[in-house]
């Protein structure tokens, strides 16, 4: 298995302007991973499917993972002066990094039996709104799974054939597996015919249906 | 008798209630509220655009018994011909992942029994096998050995059964299904005895497992896995040249090599299509580098392959075991330095796979150095081998459908979760 640092060279001599970044794991399994920049995501995928000397052609798993906005703190040495005498004084900096969704792509070689590549892609913040390129299109076996992270997490797979919700029902508005998801009182509450669902039914019925 | 089939006087039914209670009841039967059919017609278009004739929309399952679960498939048929066909899945999600994640690391090993019922301890040694890899443990020798003794006993089971429905849903009412099941049961004896519970066995831990092998066990598993042959051929005498399996199932559900390894197959239906991908082979994991064992492979990738596939890796299962049972060392079941209390494995990610019963099963960790996984994903294979559902039923008629994903081989509370 080639080592991640000469496949991420390779990526950038084969698709120049692909931004990538090595996400270093500090456990012991010492996997670690590939940042790609959604607008080369693609074609970084595809190079790496068809590539002789890697071959990936097999997506073993698709995931998606919520990180929340998080504040970074950083304790820094300043020169201050302090009672007239220059003294170094220790400070603590706070940053905050806004938080984001993540998808993450298991890739192994089925041909040259290796693997795996862990490639990523962040999603700008964690809203409702938030896109990444499909994977669907290079390997079949993301089609469910990205529609489990979809149905889960709420990032909209651009390109994907078939989005719907796999395991949530067709009306439900919220994405579980977020961090920040609230789960609801009542889990026996079913939505009754009124207001928007009662509106989709006159519709579909005709004035005179009832609720 | 006389063979004269001819034409028979037709004798009108005998009234069985009167008209009045029957108009009564085709008026109830109008009430436009009930939805009175679980089909729906939609007209054909030629690629003219002219209409002939009629598609026919049906819901196959949630409670359809060829569906193994709750599990339901939109098929629309022109006559008996599946046109297309989306499978419908989360009957039976209650959002495993989540709940993981708020439980510490060992509180989530239960609970991966319940995911493919059929093989909970092939579930736990795929989740071991991730929080040794994200903490860095490395089990005993022998917790090893009984890894692959449970782990391929596990194997014979489901393979077997599996056999036994698969022929269940072609018709063979009963018997197939009965003698793997007289099978299972013994092999669920020895799990009884070993863990305390026959189906949810809740049985490794992180760097072991959780007791010793009772006194006379190896011996008893001996026995059953020895006996285990004659069964199979028992089984291949009744079964592998009948007649009406094989024209009900050659040729029946082709996948081609190149979609499913697309499709990321795995496990017998992906070996059934020629491609050889064991994770035993290639990634090695526990010990099976020690055994010498074969890796079946089909040709045409259908039906016929991947119920023989089962049958031959059955055989090769029982080689390992053979093995095992043979050469398992006596020692520690835990390995010492692993922490039952107080678990945190350092911040970090892991992805642990095994070639479970029915393909590839993972489990993708992420620890932020606390109590609890931060993301806990499982990677189920049933619910990624019935991407190819479709592609392999296009074109077949609607009893076909029902053996071809019986020959998939999913457990939906893996499929859901």
């Amino acid at each position: 298995m080639i080592p991640l640092e000469q496949i991420k060279s390779r990526i950038e001599s084969a698709i120049p302007g692909a931004r990538l970044e090595i996400i270093l794991n500090g456990s012991p399994s010492g996997q670690n991973s590939l940042l790609v920049d959604n607008e080369h995501a693609v074609p970084i995928a595809k190079f790496l499917r068809d590539d002789p000397a890697l071959r990936l052609d097999y997506c073993s798993n698709a995931t998606g993972v919520d990180w929340l906005d998080l504040e970074l703190t950083e304790k820094v040495k300043v020169k201050k002066v302090v009672d007239g005498v220059e003294k170094e004084v220790e400070e603590v900096k706070k940053t905050k990094r806004p938080g984001y969704l993540e998808a993450v792509y298991h890739l192994y070689s089925m041909e040259l039996k290796h693997g795996p590549v862990i490639i990523r892609m962040r999603t700008e913040n964690r809203t409702d709104n938030v896109h990444l390129p499909s994977l669907t299109p290079l390997w079949r076996g993301c089609e469910f799974q990205e529609r489990e992270i979809f149905d889960l997490y709420g990032i909209l797979f651009d390109d994907h054939p078939d989005l719907r919700r796999i395991l949530m029902w067709d009306g439900f508005k919220d994405y579980p597996m977020r961090k920040d998801y609230v789960e609801p009182d009542d889990y026996e509450y079913e939505p009754t015919p009124h207001d928007e669902v009662l509106e989709r039914t006159r519709k579909h019925h005709g004035p005179e249906a009832k609720a | 008798m006389s063979a004269d089939f001819g034409v028979r006087e037709l004798v009108p039914a005998p009234q069985t209630c009167d008209s009045s209670s029957r108009e009564l009841m085709m008026e109830q039967g109008a009430d436009k509220s009930v939805p009175s059919k679980n089909y729906e017609i939609l007209p054909k278009t030629l690629p003219d655009g002219s209409a002939e004739g009629e598609l026919l929309e049906v819901a196959m399952g949630p409670q359809h018994p060829s569906t193994h679960g709750v599990f339901r498939m939109d098929v629309v048929l022109d006559g008996e011909r599946v046109v297309k066909l989306k499978p419908v899945f989360g009957y039976l999600h209650r959002n495993h992942e989540k709940i993981a994640e708020g439980a510490s690391y060992l509180a989530s090993m239960p609970y991966t029994d319940r995911l493919d019922y059929f093989c909970s301890l092939a579930n736990n040694w795929a989740y071991a096998l991730s929080v040794e890899k994200l903490a860095g443990l490395q089990p005993s020798e022998r917790a090893e050995y009984i890894r692959v003794i449970t782990a391929e006993l596990t194997r014979l089971l489901n393979h077997s059964c599996l056999i036994g429905f698969l022929l269940q849903d072609m018709g063979a009412s009963g018997t197939p299904l009965m003698y793997a099941f007289r099978e299972r049961e013994k092999i669920l004896d020895l799990f009884e005895s070993l863990t305390g519970a026959r189906m949810m066995c809740n049985y490794m831990r992180f760097g072991g497992c959780r007791c010793d092998l009772p006194a006379g066990w190896l011996d008893e598993a001996k026995k059953v896995a020895g006996n285990f042959p004659r069964f199979l051929d028992e089984f291949e005498r009744l079964l592998a040249e009948n007649e009406i399996l094989i024209a009900r199932t050659q040729g029946v559900g082709v996948l081609s090599k190149e979609l499913a390894v697309n499709a990321g197959i795995t496990g017998p239906m992906l070996r059934a299509s020629g491609v050889n991908y064991d994770i035993r082979k290639v990634d090695k994991y526990g010990i099976y580098e020690r055994f010498p064992f074969r890796v079946p492979l089909g040709e045409h990738g259908d039906v016929y392959d991947r119920y023989m596939i089962r049958l031959l890796e059955m055989r090769e299962s029982l080689k390992i075991l053979e093995q095992a049972l043979k050469d398992i060392p006596a020692g520690p079941i835990m390995d010492p330095k692993a922490k039952i209390r107080g678990f945190r494995p350092k911040v970090g990610e892991a992805y642990g796979r095994i070639e479970a019963a029915k393909g590839e099963l993972g489990f993708y960790l992420i620890s932020d150095g606390g109590p609890n996984p931060y993301r806990y994903r499982v990677r189920p294979p049933s619910l990624i081998n019935l991407t190819v559902l479709e592609d392999t039923c296009l074109g077949q008629t609607v009893a076909d459908v029902v053996i071809i994903l019986g020959s998939v081989d999913i457990v939906l509370g893996e499929v859901d979760r």
